[in-house]
């Protein structure tokens, strides 16, 4: 297509920074959360996730060897160790106290209250010298501001797969999930035949009726269904969710998949009744792989929604820890983690890589679900 | 399109009522049968099978699945095949017996269709409606008292007011966002891969993408470093850090923000293919009159994809009035947050009144219907 556009390279310039902006806003949201739940738990908690690659600050609080352990050096005892005990960092500064951690600059002495002067290097070693051999006691605490470079690990993800239970909770969603997406998809596809190539009276009433159920708000259901499940004894399982969701899903499966049928050319399945098969041949044989786009485009709808949902898992699945689907763990860690970044983004991130890993493959079936479908709200 | 064309109706006349009724009881016991078979078929294999296989919950799952899988092909090829006993196309009646499996068969391919839509959206209305002239376990009968109680709670009112905000803000501005990126995107090179990562967060779960924004609108005192981006900024600027969600009033907006996030992809790539359906001799004469790229888009374009406008905007705010992961995930509720599903949610599980959780729900299908009717109608002009 010509757009004036071509001609005019400041206005593109203006429409290519303008989409920059609009991608980063989009996209910067959810790298921020992939970013963070790689970073080292405790940089995490003091410094943005855009400042992840520029060396963190840091103050900690250790403790020297007891003065006991000092060591004679020549008139005076010295005591020697690093505040790192093991790690690695750059002590920009140090103090004694905790109203001044960061008093004095490395390489210089600050005097101690009981007696002895001491030294922290950059390195974080440290040296305390007495004059006289010091009374027995507790170290001295040190106070170090430290520069550390930027720490990047997979702790946070082994913690949540591992201890959190989200490596239960992630199988449990797949398990809702695959059967929650196979099953509407069958029982929807003799239906859309049917409503799209088959002659019999109250067919236009059907059709109107699918097209009407297809924004019945979930909530209308969720009560009644809850009652009868317990009435026939269903209760809380796996069962009951998957038909849950075969309920749910099964107007926009017989809208799209209709929709595609009708559009096939009639003379295929003319010619094929003429040849005499039945119409459960012709479904089967002929509609069923010619209308494979629709049922992917269904298929994809019916996962991301199985996967990302909350609601219906909350309701007729248990809140416990064999239950618990990913959504549903999210949430609560939400809840009694507030706070805890490396947790939460790990979780959350763990949560919707499949959907997203689904998206990107899968996206031209999407689109044109979108296109054929876009009735229902989600 | 193909409702009124296809298939000749069988030569021997449109059979009446009586027989259509007849085909349906037939129907209704060969689908029985059929369902019998396939369960009796479904629940004899996975018996055999699960005293072979180990007790893992995924390969137990994998297992029902593919049983769900047999027992549905069971259901039609059984049923199929009984109707084709019953009425074979052959011998001396073969006319009659095709009429009559004709008349049957498609009640074959919809009943299990039928029955669950039946059981899992349309009883569920019906049974809301009871239940909201009952008490909180749905057993005594409370007349109007539970449309009583709402009328005059404090909570509703505020639902109400929060939905009402959701409802113009969030289609307006995903729609008009959708609208953008489409015009944007559709210009330049790199476009497809701009789309695709602005659509990106339609498959993100509404509890991710609160955890997500969440994290964006984190709060620390001030003094201390922030770590969420939005109050990072708002201190580079020398501003105040803010506890955005919990700003009454103003937090509805900051949850807004999450599924206008969410949707803008959506609307973008439906308003991408209708900007791109759009004859181009319109805009050709257009640019030869000398009208400017912003004079085409908003007075040659935008007008004539007000249709696909109008259902990106129904379809979102359908959406909405169902949008509760958010608020329950990011405030639940509190600091004047409120939203009709949640607060529905709220008095199924934390009330456990029925009557009223059903009275609140039927409240957001009131609020669907006008949407319903609207599709309905447009369905059947499409068809026609």
């Amino acid at each position: 297509m010509s757009t004036p556009v071509g001609s005019r390279p400041a206005l593109t310039w203006v429409v290519n920074l303008s989409v920059i902006l609009l991608v980063a806003l989009w996209t910067l949201p959810t790298f921020g959360i992939l970013v963070s739940s790689l970073r080292d738990k405790d940089q995490l908690a003091i410094s943005g996730w855009w400042t992840a690659l520029t060396p963190a600050e840091r103050n900690i609080v250790a403790r020297s060897a007891p003065p006991e352990e000092a060591q004679p050096v020549g008139d005076n005892y010295a005591l020697t160790g690093n505040v790192f005990e093991g790690g690695s960092g750059k002590a920009a500064a140090f103090g004694i106290s905790s109203r001044d951690p960061s008093a004095f600059p490395v390489g210089e002495s600050a005097e101690l209250r009981g007696g002895g002067m001491l030294t922290v290097e950059p390195n974080g070693d440290y040296e305390i010298v007495y004059k006289e051999r010091p009374e027995p006691g507790r170290g001295q605490r040190i106070f170090v501001s430290s520069v550390e470079p930027p720490k990047f690990t997979t702790e946070n993800y082994e913690n949540v797969l591992f201890s959190e239970g989200l490596g239960k909770s992630f199988i449990n969603t797949m398990t809702v999930t695959i059967p929650a997406t196979v099953i509407p998809i069958l029982i929807a596809a003799y239906a859309a035949y049917a409503l799209a190539w088959m002659e019999f009276p109250g067919r236009a009433l059907l059709l109107a009726a699918i097209v009407g159920l297809l924004v019945v708000p979930l909530q209308m259901s969720l009560i009644p269904l809850l009652r009868l499940y317990n009435t026939i004894g269903i209760g809380k399982s796996f069962i009951g969710i998957w038909l849950a969701h075969t309920g749910f899903g099964l107007p926009l499966a017989i809208y799209l998949l209709r929709n595609y049928m009708a559009g096939l050319p009639r003379e295929i399945i003319e010619s094929a009744r003429v040849d005499g098969a039945s119409d459960f041949d012709i479904f089967r044989k002929i509609i069923l792989p010619l209308s494979f786009p629709a049922l992917a485009s269904f298929a994809i709808f019916q996962f991301l929604w199985v996967w990302n949902d909350l609601l219906v898992a909350t309701v007729f699945l248990g809140n416990n820890e064999e239950q618990l689907v990913l959504t549903g763990r999210l949430r609560e860690l939400l809840g009694s983690y507030g706070g805890n970044w490396e947790i939460l983004t790990a979780s959350a991130f763990v949560a919707i890589v499949v959907p997203i890993l689904v998206f990107f493959a899968m996206q031209r079936y999407l689109v044109r679900g979108l296109l054929a479908g876009s009735v229902k709200g989600g | 399109m193909a409702i009124s064309s296809n298939e000749t109706a069988p030569s021997a006349g449109s059979p009446g009522p009586a027989s259509f009724l007849l085909h349906l009881v037939i129907a209704l016991a060969i689908m029985i049968a059929g369902i019998v078979f396939a369960v009796l078929c479904a629940v004899a294999v996975f018996a055999a099978l699960n005293t072979v296989l180990p007790d893992i919950k995924l390969i137990q799952a994998v297992l029902v699945m593919m049983l769900g899988v047999a027992a549905c092909f069971g259901y039609f090829w059984g049923s199929n095949r009984l109707l084709d006993i019953i009425y074979p196309p052959r011998g001396s009646r073969v006319a009659e017996n095709i009429n009559a499996a004709n008349g049957i068969r498609p009640w074959l391919f919809l009943g299990p269709a039928i029955v669950i839509l039946g059981v899992y959206l349309v009883y569920p209305v019906v049974n809301s409606i009871v239940l909201s002239f009952h008490g909180p376990s749905g057993e005594s009968w409370v007349g109007g008292a539970n449309y009583a109680w709402l009328a005059q709670d404090a909570a509703f009112r505020e639902s109400m007011r929060n939905n009402i905000l959701w409802l113009i803000v969030v289609p307006a501005a995903a729609t008009f966002f959708g609208l953008i990126a489409a015009a944007l995107t559709d210009r330049i090179g790199w476009g497809n891969v701009a789309k695709s990562l602005i659509f990106m967060p339609m498959a993100i779960s509404f509890v991710g993408a609160s955890v997500i924004w969440k994290f964006i609108y984190d709060y620390r005192a001030q003094g201390s470093e922030q770590i969420g981006i939005l109050n990072a900024i708002v201190t580079f600027f020398g501003a105040e850090p803010q506890a955005w969600i919990t700003i009454p009033f103003w937090n509805n907006f900051f949850l807004m923000v999450i599924l206008i996030w969410i949707q803008t992809g959506f609307a973008m790539v439906i308003l991408s293919a209708a900007l791109r359906g759009i004859p181009e001799e319109t805009i050709e004469a257009a640019i030869i009159d000398g009208a400017s790229p912003f004079q085409i888009f908003y007075k040659i374009k935008v007008p004539q994809i007000w249709g696909t406008i109008a259902v990106v905007w129904t379809t979102i705010t359908i959406l909405v009035l169902k949008v509760f992961d958010i608020v329950l995930a990011m405030t639940n509720g509190q600091w004047g947050s409120q939203v009709l599903a949640n607060y529905m949610f709220d008095w199924m599980f934390r009330g456990l009144d029925f009557g009223r959780a059903s009275t609140i729900a039927l409240v957001i299908m009131a609020m669907v219907t006008p949407i319903m009717v609207w599709n309905i109608r447009e369905a059947r002009k499409d068809m026609k």
